[in-house]
């Protein structure tokens, strides 16, 4: 264990690569591995960037990767995928536009499916996001299809959250998942070649400024950039932009870090615990058997499954209600 | 609680040709068998297929080549995780190779070599039997 620690704190691509994929697969041994590495971390920048399947996502990461190393900061990069709830596998594709950057040392990218499992994808994303600054990246990149609760979760762990979507999405930015809207530090408009794109952004900044109202409190407005990730147009100023809001949470004594930190361990902190006391829960009483003597009294009728699952927890939990 | 490990491949593809929808059908042969697949995308150098791999901590890497250079891809990619000291992860590879390569190639560390008309049922039953999760 403190073995792998020094590997990773030594940025060995091997020993990263096999930790993350012991944290997805949830074996218990990597608890303390990130108990040692999580002082080294607090180091990195996170940016996440979400948005609807084929906006654009992979192909703008990978551009704001290549910026990145040109300003000779090191980058690693999870990019998420689903998986398929039908048969438990994936395909994770997102590597296709970003393969340019494999033989680059100052990069790491690993593709990471949701699994699926309650609570999964949070936390070991932001356990991977851990393993990643405390190897020693200077930014990382997580990407995100927007659909889901979880997704949106990953992305509020980021300092700054950029939002991508394409000309004539128009009333469809609403299916962005609610409260995803508000969320976003930095949008983006790819494919601001195509047809629709002032209309696009018209109608953007009126639904910001209608939220901007409500949550913001009018300190930092949204910038709306218009992109063409392929070419490699408007990137320059995406990064800036990243780096105007970096300054913006980092201004009045980092009122704003804080605030953004303080957030982001609460939320993490009762993730665990409830992962934890589900997880704990449920495993002593499917192993003492009262988990199937309860699935069986609620089938003959005996009892309905409120009651039983307030007998069985409380039970574990040593008081009544 | 029970750990399921997840069995995790990459598909890739080596090379200059640029007909890929055979390891697309693969990879989505796999996917539906319950594995995680990572996909390359088209005309990789050996160096970046082994570099992803290792990044990606697979347990399994399967090639395709169309165009006649797997006689140099296929051995070269094997010989680089080698060289890298990977052991792990077990190396096939597919698509148009004449019988009389096969037996060289195996020599050279592949593990098995699929040639058109192999069924995917079949492809999906051998990684199941020949690739195992890592242990914990």
């Amino acid at each position: 264990m403190t073995n792998n620690v020094e590997k990773v704190l030594a940025g060995d691509v091997r020993t990263v690569a096999r930790l993350i994929r012991d944290i997805d697969d949830r074996v218990p041994e990597v608890r303390e591995t990130l108990k040692a590495l999580y002082a080294h971390t607090g180091h990195a920048y996170v940016v996440g960037v979400t948005g609807a399947p084929g906006v654009g996502k992979s192909t703008l990461v990978d551009q704001m990767v290549a910026h990145l190393r040109k300003a000779v900061k090191t980058v690693g990069v999870l990019a998420v995928d689903p998986t398929s709830p039908f048969t438990g596998g994936a395909i994770l594709g997102d590597r296709i536009r970003m393969q340019r950057h494999s033989l680059d040392e100052g990069v790491y990218i690993r593709s990471l499916a949701t699994r699926g499992h309650f609570g999964g994808l949070t936390q070991s994303t932001r356990s991977a996001i851990d393993v990643l600054d405390a190897m020693g990246k200077d930014y990382i990149l997580v990407e995100t299809v927007g659909v889901g609760q979880d997704e949106v979760d990953v992305v509020k762990s980021a300092q700054t959250t950029i939002i991508v979507v394409i000309p004539g999405m128009g009333d469809d930015i609403q299916a962005i998942k609610a409260g995803i809207l508000e969320v976003g530090d930095i949008f983006v408009i790819n494919k601001a070649d195509r047809e629709g794109a002032d209309k696009t952004l018209n109608e953007l900044r009126q639904m910001i400024d209608m939220g901007q109202q409500k949550f913001r409190e009018g300190k930092w407005i949204p910038p709306i950039l218009k992109v063409e990730a392929v070419f490699d147009r408007g990137v320059a100023e995406l990064l800036e932009a990243i780096e105007k809001h970096r300054a913006y949470l980092m201004e009045s004594g980092g009122d704003q870090h804080l605030l953004r930190r303080t957030l982001r361990i609460r939320e993490e902190l009762a993730e665990m615990i409830k992962n934890r006391l589900v997880q704990e829960v449920l495993d002593q009483l499917i192993e003492g058997g009262e988990f199937e003597r309860a699935v069986e009294a609620v089938l003959a009728g005996e009892t309905d499954p409120y009651t039983a699952s307030d007998n069985l927890v409380f039970s574990k939990l040593g008081r009544k209600k | 609680m029970v750990k399921e490990r997840k069995l995790r491949v990459m598909v890739a593809k080596p090379g200059l040709d640029g007909h890929d929808r055979g390891a697309r059908i693969i990879a989505r042969a796999f996917r539906d068998a319950g594995f995680e697949v990572v996909y390359t995308g088209l005309h990789q150098t050996p160096e970046s297929i082994v570099q992803a791999a290792i990044q990606e901590d697979v347990d399994m890497l399967g090639m395709s080549s169309l165009a006649g250079a797997h006689m140099y891809l296929f051995p070269e990619v094997v010989r680089l995780l080698r060289e890298k000291g990977v052991e792990d992860i077990v190396v096939c590879g597919g698509g148009i190779i004449p019988d009389e390569d096969i037996q060289r190639l195996k020599e050279a560390g592949i593990a098995e070599i699929f040639t058109p008309g192999s069924k995917l049922d079949d492809i999906v039953k051998w990684v199941r039997e020949h690739v195992k999760p890592r242990k914990a």
